[in-house]
């Protein structure tokens, strides 16, 4: 089989929204993406995962806990690109509502936060990890993500 | 098996993250924990102080998967509040809406989480284009999810967070054109559907749950949008459902659990097939014939037979709506802002979903509560996975076919994560 893009879709904290979109996305492009794209970790769509040397990590949602800030890290340290799709991806909004809440509404979370060990504040990815590139929306914006996909193909020359 | 300690950490093929635990000693079953892992993102609190126009596009935001459920139940809170009663063609168009998301997420589901099971492939990816079957099953996934996709993006102008439905209408109209379009689609998947139905009649699994109870929203046309909640034991009002439901704390789960009358129930598309088959679009239930008699049925694994049927129903249903439907010019009803308490439930994919909102003289949320399939469903889940493990001890001796049964069964559910875990429990009183 001729070489393929080694690509990997992660979600965090987020409605994964753009992964329905990516998913619709399949139904017009699968048949062409199958002969392009090694989907190495996508756990929506399978149980398999080799994170080992990516082309490009898609990552969708904001990081609110240590385990997924260490989760992040890891797949940056594996992967030559990170693109960090959709709005909570990108900006932290709006899985970073409690980042605004006032001093009464953390009173109310507290526990919640403490017990399962949630970081002080959700961060966007940028934030912990060096992004490459954006894809924007809320859900992500299909054209730009069409056009990345397009151009991580010509990069890493699978395509021409 | 005699002694088990089993994790699954991360289930594959559903939406979002979950997790279970378990423990066998001595021949027996000794725990079983099935833990959301999605962590929350307090929609209960960040909705306060929000404008009640504001509100239905940003609890949309709990869930990409059905995010238009939310859309229409936060819409039909709202609007209980207000007093505001839409037009006879706003709610056909919400229906049509609806069925295009019955269609798309049924049809994910069944194809793209579920199917590979009964092909022996861990993914839809990796069906083989020279295999009959696989070939055939990969195109219909396509084609199926598109035709739901399109109609959504047609009445809604987008599939997930559709922009144009608000309270009191929508703010564009979808072109005639468009939805003819879209007829001609339904109209296209609809032997392939029948194939679907057969599919799950003929290779799914077993896992009777005696005394498991049902509930569900049903009116006489099977709108999953309006009607009456019909339950093992009777029926109610709708805006009465949440008073029956008693919350439970999870402490190993990121999502609270719920009984209904005091007792394990199960929502989604099998309890509205065991309560309401008969109210299925007439056109469904002669394609269907005897297969129908199956429900009422207490096979849990008949949840992904009910999606594949209702995925006929809704092919029919909105087929329906278009050929008859003749758009004309209305703009949506305006909002006058009162203080005021009010329920909105609908019938999500999975299931019913609850809003309860309480609002004050200027439209802002003061206080609300939203309580998702998922949730109500998940004591369900854990139980069904006991049940399988004590029921088969004996034949435990693969942890990787015991994985595998455990993934089986929680995907018959049909669970959604982030639905799940968009709360924190707070009291309403």
């Amino acid at each position: 089989m001729n070489k393929r893009l080694k690509l990997g879709w992660f979600s965090f904290s987020c409605c994964e929204d753009s992964t329905i979109i990516f998913t619709e996305l399949l139904n017009d492009h699968y048949l062409t993406w199958k002969k392009l794209i090694d989907f190495r970790s996508i756990s929506v769509l399978q149980k398999k995962e080799d994170l080992t040397d990516l082309d490009v990590a898609f990552v969708e949602g904001a990081i609110t806990s240590g385990g997924q800030s260490d989760r992040l890290k890891v797949i940056r340290e594996n992967s030559k690109k990170l693109v960090a799709v959709g709005s909570c991806a990108c900006v932290g909004m709006p899985s970073a509502q409690r980042n605004l809440f006032n001093t009464e509404t953390n009173t109310e979370i507290e526990a919640i936060l403490t017990r399962f060990k949630y970081l002080p504040k959700v961060q966007k990815l940028s934030e912990i990890v060096t992004v490459d590139d954006q894809v924007p929306g809320c859900p992500m914006n299909e054209k730009i993500f069409l056009t990345l996909v397009d151009k991580y193909l010509k990069e890493f020359k699978i395509i021409s | 098996m005699h002694n088990l300690d089993l994790t699954l950490s991360d289930i594959s093929k559903i939406e979002g993250k979950a997790g279970c635990d378990i423990k066998i000693r001595d021949g027996l079953v000794k725990e079983v924990k099935f833990s959301i892992a999605e962590f929350k993102r307090f929609y209960t609190q960040a909705i306060r102080g929000k404008d009640i126009a504001a509100l239905p596009q940003l609890t949309a935001r709990i869930c990409g998967t059905c995010s238009n459920a939310h859309l229409l139940c936060a819409i039909k809170a709202c609007e209980n509040i207000l007093g505001i009663k839409v037009s006879q063609q706003t709610l056909l168009l919400r229906q049509l809406l609806n069925f295009g998301l019955i269609i798309r997420d049924h049809a994910l589901h069944l194809y793209i989480f579920v199917l590979p099971d009964f092909f022996g492939r861990d993914s839809i990816l990796d069906f083989k284009e020279d295999d009959g079957p696989e070939h055939k099953f990969l195109h219909d996934a396509f084609a199926v999810k598109s035709a739901g996709n399109h109609l959504s993006i047609a009445v809604g102008g987008r599939s997930v967070h559709a922009p144009y439905p608000m309270v009191g209408g929508f703010t564009r109209l979808p072109d005639k054109a468009e939805l003819i379009k879209c007829l001609q689609e339904l109209k296209g998947i609809r032997s392939r559907v029948i194939d679907l139905v057969k599919l799950f009649l003929e290779k799914d699994k077993t896992l009777v749950r005696n005394n498991l109870q049902f509930a569900a929203l049903l009116d006489e046309s099977y709108s999953f949008l309006d009607g009456e909640i019909y339950h093992t034991d009777g029926k109610e009002a709708p805006e009465k459902y949440g008073d029956n439901l008693k919350y439970v704390s999870i402490p190993y789960s990121h999502a609270s659990g719920f009984r209904f009358r005091g007792k394990t129930f199960m929502t989604g598309a099998l309890a509205r097939l065991n309560l309401g088959k008969e109210k299925l679009h007439k056109k469904s239930k002669q394609s269907l014939g005897p297969i129908l008699d199956i429900f009422p049925s207490q096979n849990i694994y008949h949840n992904n037979l009910a999606q594949a049927i209702e995925i006929l129903h809704s092919i029919d249903s909105a087929a329906d709506i278009i050929e008859n439907l003749d758009i004309k010019e209305e703009k949506q009803l305006p909002i006058t802002r009162k203080a005021g308490e009010g329920v909105g439930v609908i019938e999500a994919p999975r299931g019913i979903l609850y809003y309860r909102l309480a609002i004050d003289g200027t439209g802002r949320i003061i206080k609300g509560q939203i309580v998702v399939p998922t949730g109500q469903n998940q004591i369900g889940i854990e139980e069904s996975i006991r049940v399988y493990l004590e029921n088969n001890l004996e034949k435990l001796n693969d942890r990787e076919i015991l994985e595998k049964e455990i993934e089986s069964i929680v995907r018959a559910y049909d669970p959604c994560m982030s639905c799940a875990s968009h709360f924190l429990k707070i009291r309403y009183s």
